[in-house]
């Protein structure tokens, strides 16, 4: 009887599994043994590969190259200043939209539209609304009465650059944040507010007391994709700066576009390997984040 | 506190522009330190009669006053009112001592003065060893009365309560009703509480106030609006069974039902509704009295023996058909079938006129 069932469940998980197994866990396997090959070739032996043996030099000769640094720092600023940022800006919008009950419906339709809309073209438009003379930023500062700042010119500073770079992502990531902390407060019953009014809680007090963390499991949902997503960035780079990668070749350089950078010149000798070795370094860095988020939650968050 | 409302009237509209007047220009005048039932069946007005004591909702028109204090456009939190939801409204992660803390801090209250009421509070309602729980791993009733503590632990000068017990089970319905009655005798404090459960309301309030589509019909204590009804809805809302009604007629100081004789009266010659409470019968065994009826069915449980009499209507369809019930003395042994002869206690009969009124 037991054994009958199991069968049966396997045959049901079956095409999930093969799927699955195709393109991410023999992708993943294969990515951690390409990275310690020694001189790989993808398309030699007729697209066989070939290699001389095994080596981690393509992690030690990493670990020494200035340019993964320097996108591994971008890559953490990015991270660490992005999510927090636009969590705590999505749920501000959130809770205010839902004081204007009416116009819900068409705030949620403008926050969402970025959602839908592709992130190189969005980043296009960014890019005209940095430029330094004509760009809208610089014209809502002269408001202010302050000089125009080289946001993404070419010889703007790194803090400007990663700046405008913030912004961007800050503003793209906002949509789906938007959308699901919406829904989520409209999930909390209403009796809790009326109870804390009955309580004489002040409104910073039931946002801070009830509805962060009535809201936690999706707060720690959204942290922890929202940030994984920060590891990964790459598009907004592209779409800002495009092919250079910054105001200076490569000075907004993240990790994934580091791992492109080799990946797309496989013909060269251990080059793929390379690019393998960051990715599993990536790989490494992205668990240890969930991890420790998923460790502060078990405090912090209330199911 | 006595709470006074005056020309209290809420209006809800509904989208189509449909205007439903759930409180009607409503005078009230609740008693300090008693414990009153608001009574009376879905939409009739006493869930909205108690949000707008409680400020929650906002009147239309009229005004309310706790006291000498007129709190009309006062705000929830400055009323100084205890609300106990009908789900209870616990934060769900807070545990039990942070949900009877969270008030009293809101409040700035003193933190060893807060730990020291929270706990008393927690031993009037007998849930000190409970306080380190989440409200999740507390039964119903232990969240029932988390809920108490929550809203007495501020000293409120009103306390509130929505259907308090319909989220029960039966028996912790019978003890946390007990309790509920416990605590408002220890505090003193002025408590309105809302039900739809006639029992309920009789068996805990000092006095009941019953309420018919946003108009209060009767007020009194529960045993004298039982036995004085001023109206058919009053008397058949309250007691279960239901109050029998008959159609009637007086001729000549003689209340007739069917032609059959049932008692006597000084009111002019009259078509009335007769009610007859099933406890007002009385079986006559020397089958003299006129007032006569086949028995249909018999249920005898201990003491009690409730007969089961069906009758159809004036055009002898079943659908116009009306079930009486009378509860006499077990001693009595009737089998359906059985021809059995009534006397009717006077006390136990109103007589009403044909728009519902009692008539005197």
């Amino acid at each position: 009887m037991e054994t009958r069932n199991n069968w049966k469940a396997w045959l049901y998980l079956a095409p999930l599994l093969i799927l699955m197994g195709i393109w991410i866990f023999y992708p993943l396997i294969n990515a951690f043994i390409i990275s310690v090959y020694e001189n790989y070739l993808p398309l030699a032996n007729n697209g066989a590969g070939q290699a001389t043996g095994y080596t981690l030099q393509n992690f030690v000769r990493i670990l020494n190259d200035q340019l993964f640094w320097k996108a591994l720092g971008n890559t953490f600023v990015i991270a660490l200043i992005s999510v927090p940022v636009s969590i705590i800006l999505a749920l501000v919008i959130s809770v205010a939209l839902k004081s204007i009950p009416k116009l819900t419906g068409f705030f949620q339709t403008v926050f969402f539209l970025p959602y839908v809309t592709n992130a190189i073209a969005i980043g296009m438009a960014f890019a005209f609304m940095f430029h330094q003379n004509y760009g809208l930023f610089n014209y809502i500062l002269s408001w202010f009465g302050l000089d125009p700042v080289n946001w993404i010119g070419g010889t703007s500073s790194w803090w400007a650059q990663m700046s405008a770079l913030l912004i961007f992502t800050v503003w793209s990531g906002l949509a789906f944040k938007i959308l699901v902390f919406t829904s989520g407060l409209q999930n909390i019953d209403k009796q809790y507010y009326d109870a804390a009014k009955i309580d004489s809680a002040s409104k910073w007090t039931v946002f801070r007391r009830i509805t962060v963390p009535l809201l936690s499991p999706l707060i720690l949902y959204i942290s922890i994709t929202s940030m994984i997503g920060a590891l990964k960035a790459y598009n907004s780079v592209i779409g800002l700066f495009g092919e250079e990668l910054g105001a200076q070749p490569y000075s907004m350089i993240t990790i994934v576009a580091f791992v492109y950078k080799f990946r797309s010149s496989y013909t060269d000798v251990g080059y793929i390997s390379y690019a393998a070795a960051a990715a599993i370094i990536l790989f490494v860095i992205t668990v240890i984040f969930s991890l420790i988020q998923g460790a502060v939650s078990r405090k912090r968050v209330h199911y | 506190m006595e709470i006074r409302m005056k020309n209290l009237t809420k209006i809800f509209t509904s989208k189509n522009k449909k205007e439903v007047r759930a409180v009607d220009h409503v005078d009230l005048v609740i008693p300090s330190g008693k414990l009153i039932g608001l009574l009376g069946p879905s939409g009739c007005g006493k869930s909205t009669t108690l949000y707008l004591i409680a400020g929650l909702l906002k009147q239309n028109e009229g005004e309310i006053f706790f006291g000498d204090d007129e709190v009309t456009d006062t705000p929830p939190e400055k009323r100084g009112i205890g609300l106990v939801f009908q789900n209870y409204a616990l934060y769900p992660h807070m545990t039990v001592r942070e949900n009877i803390l969270f008030p009293l801090q809101n409040l700035k209250v003193e933190k060893s003065e807060a730990i020291q009421r929270t706990v008393e509070m927690a031993q009037l309602v007998g849930l000190q060893e409970m306080l380190d729980r989440k409200p999740k791993e507390l039964s119903g009733g232990q969240q029932q009365r988390v809920a108490i503590a929550r809203a007495l632990v501020k000293k409120p000068r009103v306390l509130l309560l929505d259907e308090p017990l319909s989220n029960l089970d039966a028996r912790l319905r019978l003890q946390t009703r007990e309790e509920i009655k416990r605590i408002q005798r220890e505090t003193q404090i002025t408590t309105v509480f809302v039900t739809h459960d006639q029992e309920e309301a009789m068996s805990i309030s000092d006095e009941i106030v019953v309420m018919k589509d946003g108009v209060i019909q009767q007020m009194g204590e529960p045993q004298y609006v039982y036995d004085f009804p001023v109206n058919l809805f009053v008397a058949k809302f309250l007691g279960n069974p239901q109050i029998n009604v008959f159609d009637g007629i007086i001729e000549k100081g003689k209340i007739l039902i069917n032609g059959m004789l049932v008692g006597e009266t000084k009111l002019p010659n009259q078509k009335v509704f007769v009610g007859i409470r099933p406890e007002g019968f009385i079986v006559d065994k020397e089958k003299t009295s006129p007032f006569q009826y086949e028995i249909d069915l018999v249920e005898t449980i201990g003491r009690d023996t409730t007969l089961i009499i069906e009758v159809e209507g004036n055009d002898g369809s079943l659908l116009d058909k009306k079930t009486f019930k009378a509860i006499v003395d077990a001693e009595h042994r009737i089998i359906p079938g059985d021809t059995v002869h009534f006397k009717v206690k006077p006390e136990k009969m109103h007589l009403f006129d044909l728009g519902g009124k009692v008539l005197k």
